[in-house]
Formats: C-alpha cells, structure tokens, sequence
C-alpha cells in the first residue's frame, strides 16, 4: 500500500516538476521583455540570479530565425526586393544562425583567454535574449509594411532601423555584463572575435578540405584495388 | 502504333536540340536576336521588334554602272525627309540617295561646290543637313565644315578659331556635325578635350559646350599626387577629360552625345555616363529612371578580345517621343530606349549575314524605320518595324496623346506576344489605374515591380477600402472603448452601493 501511495506520489512530484518547469520557461521568456528594457540589470541578473533559461534562448533564436524568412517572404515588394525565386529558406536560416554560433564561439574561446567570467552557455544566452528587439519589432513590421504604401517608407525604415540599433546595443551591454568588462575592453574583444570567426572558418574549411582529400584518397586506392583483383 | 510513337519520340528529340541550340550560350549570354532585361537584370528572350526590310548596297544602287566607284569605308549617315545622305568617306563624295515607298535609289552624286576655294572633299566624315536642305559636311582632310546651298553652292566654311582658348599647336579635324534650327553648328573635333566647338550662325566660333568632366577616385589622385615620381606621373595617364564619339541633335534642339572612353567598372554606378543629353549649357539632362542606367548590356565579359567588354555606342538617333537608340560597336547591337531611360528592346549581333554587322558605324531612323551602315560591308541595312515593335511605338504614343483606354488594349496586345515585358504591365497599370480601378492596376504595377506607381495605386485603393469600412471600424472601436467603460462604470455603482449599504449598518 505505501508502495503505492509512494508511487502515486512520485508522479505527482514529477508532474509538479514538469509544470515548474513550465513556469520557470514561460517566466524565462516573459524576462526577454525586461532584459530588452533594462539590459544593465537585466543580463547581469540573466547570468547570475539564473533568471533566463537556454530553452527560452533556443525559442528567440528560433523566432528571429524564422522572423527572417517570413520578412523576406511577406514584406511588401514596395520596401524590399527579394529575388522570392531563388530564395531558399534553409540557405537563409543557416546563413544567419551559423555565423551566429561561429560569434558565439570565438567571442567565449577568446575572452575566456583574457579573464572574461562568461561561459559559452551564458554568451549564447545572452546574445540570444539580445535578438528580442528584432523580433518583436520587424514581426508586426511585416503587416505594416503591407498597408504602407512607397512615400511612406521612410517610417518602415525608422523603425527597422532602430530595432538593429536596439538589438547591437543589447548585444554590446550584454557581452559587458556577462564576462564584466567595462566597455573599451569590450570594443576590443569584439573586434578580436571577428578575427577568431575568421581563424575558425579558415580552420573548418582546411579541415573539410583535407577531409575530401583523404576520402578521395581511400576512394581512389579502393579503385585501384578492385581493377588490379579484376 | 509503336512505330509512330517512336518517330515522335525522335521528332520531340529533334526540337529539344534545335531548342537548346537557340537561346541562351553556356556563359549564360544571350543569343536570342531580340531581348530585354527583366527586373532581375536576367536576360529575357523577346519576339523581334524590327526586321530587315532591305539591304543598301553598291550593287543596289547602281554604282557599278556609275563611274564604277564603289562605296568605300563610308563613315556616316544622315537622313532628312525621305532622303539619305552617305558620306562616302574614301572617294571623297557625299551619296544622295532618295526613299520612294520602298524602293530607294541614288538621286545624286556630291562630289563638288560651286565657288569655294576649294571645290572638294577631302576625306569627309559627317554630313548634315538643314530643314532648307542646306549641307553641311566635315571636310575632315580640308580641315573646314563646308556649308552650301540645296543646289550645291558654297555659303560659309567654319575654320579653325583663332580664339586663345583653341590650342592653336592643334590641327582642326571636325568628325562630326550638327547645327540647330538657328544655324548654329556644333562640331565633335579630334584631339579637342574641351568639348563641342560651336559656331554662330554667321561663322563666328563661340566658345566650347558640354566637355566631358574628369572622373577621378580620391585615391587614385593621393596616389598620383604624392606618391609617384615626376617621371612615374609623365608615363601614366593624365587627368584630362575625353572626346565624345559620336552626336545627335533632336527636335527639341537638345543634342545627344556618346561616349566610349570610360572604365567599364564606372557604368552600372552610373558614373561613366556613356550616352548623355546636353542642354545649351552643356550639362546632362537625360532622365534615367529605370533601375540601371542606359548602358547596353548589363552583362559583358572583361575587356580584352574581339566581342568583350561593355557595350561602346558609336552612334545615337532619336525618334517621336524622346525615344532613342544607340548603336553597339562591340557586339553590334542596337538598344532603344524609351523617354525614361528604360529599354525597350535590343537586338543585333555581328556576322555576315542579313541583321548582323561587321563594323557598324552609323545609325539613322526614317519614322520608325531605322538605317544601320556598315563600313566594312560598306551597306545600309534597313530595318522596319514588325508588328510587335510597332505596337510598342503605338502604346507609348496613345498615352501621352491622353487615350488611355486605347493605350491599354495596345498594351494588352503587346502582353499578348511578350509575357515578359514589363513596360507592358505597366502601361495596362498606368491605363487601368486612370480609369480608377485600382486593385487591377496594383496587380499589375505588382507584375511590373513598379513601387511608385504601385504605391500611388495602393493609396487610392486604402483610402476606398477606409471609406467602405469605415462604419463597423468605428463601430468596433467604440465597443472596444465602451464595453469595458461599462463595466468599470457598474462596478463603481457596485461599490458605492456596498458602501452605502455599508455605512447604514454602521450607523
């Protein structure tokens, strides 16, 4: 009997977990709309108090990933030009989230070099909550662009404007406040990570290079090999 | 049964080949005799919008028969009314040929002028003519624009200017002429830099119009300035301005000038400005209105071998309409383009056979008509319009005659044979919004990727849709507003009718 009481209980702990979980996600989203208000407090508080969660960080990226091709879809043709016949969706999505990953990476293998107090999980998270601005605003841009006509543009280029202004300050406060540098140090690193993205692409292109060679390399020998038992 | 499904089979393979034959090369370069660019810059096959109608030559003439001098290195052409003026270049002659129906024969010979000094041509390389069919020709080798009468007598020369401003260490060799309706003339001079020489109409020089302005990079001229050596900077290139190719005068008295010296990384920004619209003060005022400028093909190879590089106009005529086209020497091609600056066709090629050119040098219209010559075929390719282009000419002309309806079921009719030609949507659109239906008219300026007039059309279809709705928006705004009023209102009196209640059973 207590063995099923006790069973009994453990599902409803389990269940109670799983809905605090829940709580803690939804809570974690909600919190992208104070970071994006106070990003001083707001990151330090993400990293520290632990108030953001890498699953919420994995939506707004997702958001922004897809805000981006709904962008290059629905946007009136008056304010964009998109070529919609060669467009392909994944090309464009992958085009955006690996430079942001490569960023990611060579920002944390660099200041983590220099004293920086950032983990990669906490960049990603950061530069993740970072991409808000962008979402909540060019989302309802799209519609709006749709019942603007040509000579009013310029409102839709202010607004999109400032939601990447918005967004790059963000991700400046942010990385200041997850490793603790203050600003020129952060300048700096911001610079040196983009040579580090270089230094990481280079490397995985002489990596899938030499790759392809050794394959053909085997491939060749296999070849040889079978012709000469022939 | 079997049989004929495989004869069909071979038949449908046969037309696949003949299909891949035609069309685009493997460079991704046209082939196609006619085409237009499409909103992406991706060349688009077009139906022909001229054909050959005649060829002009020699033999055509009569020349053989005629002291048996046939034309040689001819370098320019001119028409006025139905009649055509070939300056026979290397035997020193002009050729008046005259234009009935469709017929054309030589009506003259110009070898001669009554009471000059000097009585012949030598080498000329342009020939105008007045509205009073008085001649003006370049006697490039007599180093004078000679002009007389319609019966060939001498009237004036334009010499050398002995104006300071005239380097006068320079030989004066006109190639190329024109004159205004108030006799003045404007002459394209070799190794002049500072732009047209023009005279007055009593001979008198006036001064330079139009030079072309020296182009140059901020860092190329710190490079030059500072870095190089004086005998590095001697070697390189100067910082001079470049002569025009070829010039047009057009109704309007506006003259059309091309250029050919330019760097072909300069066209497409606009900068190299290889077809220009002088005013009287000389600036360009050619609108250009289209996406890219008028440059040709968008597309070209480096420069380097026969048939690369950028297209190089070596002449210009401009139609009815503001319409012009200019003549390619690289590919031998022929571009229009309407008052806008937007093309409405290209076609041509290089070759030896009845369309194409070997070195074309020289471009006239009669009408729609217009008169390529060849100076290494020494022949005048005549080409006329098909039904195609002519409805093109048709539609531009209806609407700004202010028949819109009419120009739209030209339009439609163009849409009909070309799919892929935007001016035609546009002109539907531009019609059709005219006629206040503007939903249809979005759908085509949409079709036309046209955002001016897409979102002129758009603005009137909001404010209908505004009217139309206008009620159950309001209506809608005002529940969102006073629902919620309500309720807040009923709670009040709610709560104060507690409180009174309240208060009674304190009291």
């Amino acid at each position: 009997m207590s063995l099923a009481k006790s069973a009994g209980n453990q599902a409803s702990v389990r269940s109670e977990q799983r809905s605090a979980g829940w709580a803690r996600y939804t809570d974690s989203l909600r919190y992208g709309l104070h970071v994006i208000t106070h990003p001083f407090d707001g990151f330090w508080d993400l990293i520290h108090e632990k108030r953001g969660t890498l699953a919420a960080a994995h939506t707004f990226l997702l958001l922004f990933l897809v805000t981006r091709v709904l962008k290059l879809m629905l946007t009136s043709f008056q304010f964009i030009s998109v070529p919609i016949q060669y467009i392909n969706v994944f090309e464009q999505m992958a085009s955006l989230a690996f430079p942001f990953i490569i960023l990611c990476l060579a920002n944390w293998a660099m200041t983590t070099l220099f004293d920086g107090k950032g983990r990669f999980r906490d960049i990603y998270m950061a530069m993740c909550y970072a991409l808000v601005p962008y979402v909540l605003i060019q989302l309802p841009l799209i519609l709006v662009s749709n019942i603007l006509t040509f000579e009013e543009g310029s409102f839709y280029h202010v607004l999109m404007s400032f939601s990447i202004i918005w967004c790059v300050f963000l991700a400046f406060t942010g990385l200041m406040e997850v490793h603790d540098y203050g600003p020129g140090k952060t300048v700096i690193f911001l610079l040196v990570t983009v040579v580090g993205a270089l230094v990481i692409i280079f490397l995985l292109l002489t990596f899938f290079s030499l790759l392809s060679d050794a394959a053909s390399y085997f491939i060749s020998m296999y070849r040889e090999i079978v012709f000469r038992l022939n | 049964m079997k049989k004929l499904t495989g004869k069909m089979l071979i038949l449908l393979l046969a037309c696949l080949v003949l299909l891949q034959t035609a069309g685009l090369a493997e460079d991704g370069f046209s082939t196609s005799y006619t085409y237009t660019y499409d909103y992406w810059e991706d060349v688009q096959e077009s139906p022909d919008a001229y054909r050959v109608a005649t060829v002009i030559d020699s033999m055509s003439l009569g020349l053989e028969n005629l002291e048996n001098i046939r034309i040689n290195k001819a370098q320019s052409l001119f028409v006025r009314n139905q009649f055509i003026y070939v300056c026979d270049t290397n035997n020193n002659r002009i050729l008046e040929i005259e234009r009935k129906g469709n017929s054309f024969s030589l009506s003259r010979v110009i070898r001669e002028i009554q009471g000059a000094e000097i009585n012949t041509f030598s080498t000329p390389y342009d020939v105008f003519v007045d509205e009073d069919y008085n001649l003006y020709v370049a006697d490039y080798g007599n180093q004078r624009v000679v002009m007389m009468d319609r019966d060939l007598n001498w009237i004036r020369n334009y010499t050398k200017p002995s104006d300071a401003t005239f380097d006068q260490s320079l030989n004066f060799l006109p190639k190329k002429i024109v004159a205004d309706v108030a006799g003045r003339v404007y002459a394209l001079c070799q190794n002049v830099n500072k732009g047209l020489v023009k005279y007055e109409a009593d001979g008198t020089f006036s001064g330079f119009i139009g030079a072309n302005t020296v182009s140059i990079s901020m860092g190329e001229y710190i490079w030059k300035r500072y870095f190089q050596t004086k005998e590095q900077r001697a070697q390189t290139e100067n910082f001079v301005p470049t002569e025009y190719e070829n010039i047009y005068i057009d109704d309007e008295g506006f003259i059309y000038a091309t250029n050919i010296v330019f760097s072909e990384y300069d066209l497409k920004s606009d900068a190299a400005k290889p077809i220009r619209r002088l005013n009287s003060l000389g600036t360009d005022i050619l609108i250009k209105n289209d996406r890219f400028p008028p440059i040709g093909d968008l597309f070209w190879v480096e420069q380097g071998a026969e048939g690369n590089g950028p297209s190089k106009f070596v002449d210009i005529t401009v139609m009815k309409n503001d319409i012009y086209v200019a003549l390619d020497r690289t590919r031998g091609r022929l571009f229009g383009y309407d008052s806008q600056g937007v093309l409405l066709w290209a076609f041509g090629t290089k070759g030896n056979v009845e369309g194409a050119f070997t070195g074309a040098v020289s471009l006239e219209h009669m009408g729609y008509d217009l008169l390529v010559l060849d100076q290494m075929e020494n022949s005048i390719t005549v080409f006329q319009t098909t039904e195609y282009g002519q409805t093109i000419y048709d539609a531009t002309e209806t609407y700004l005659d202010g028949k819109y309806e009419e120009s739209a079921d030209l339009w439609r009719g163009v849409m009909r044979m070309n799919a892929n030609y935007p001016l035609a949507f546009r002109g539907i659109g531009r019609a059709v919004l005219r006629q206040d239906q503007y939903e249809e008219a979005m759908d085509y300026f949409k079709l036309a990727h046209d955002r001016e007039n897409y979102g002129r059309a758009f603005k009137l279809y909001r404010k209908e849709w505004v009217e139309r709705n206008i009620w159950w928006m309001l209506l809608l705004a005002a529940l969102l507003l006073l629902v919620p009023l309500g309720i807040g209102k009923i709670r009040k009196m709610k709560g104060e009718v507690n409180a009174h209640e309240l208060g009674k059973i304190r009291r």
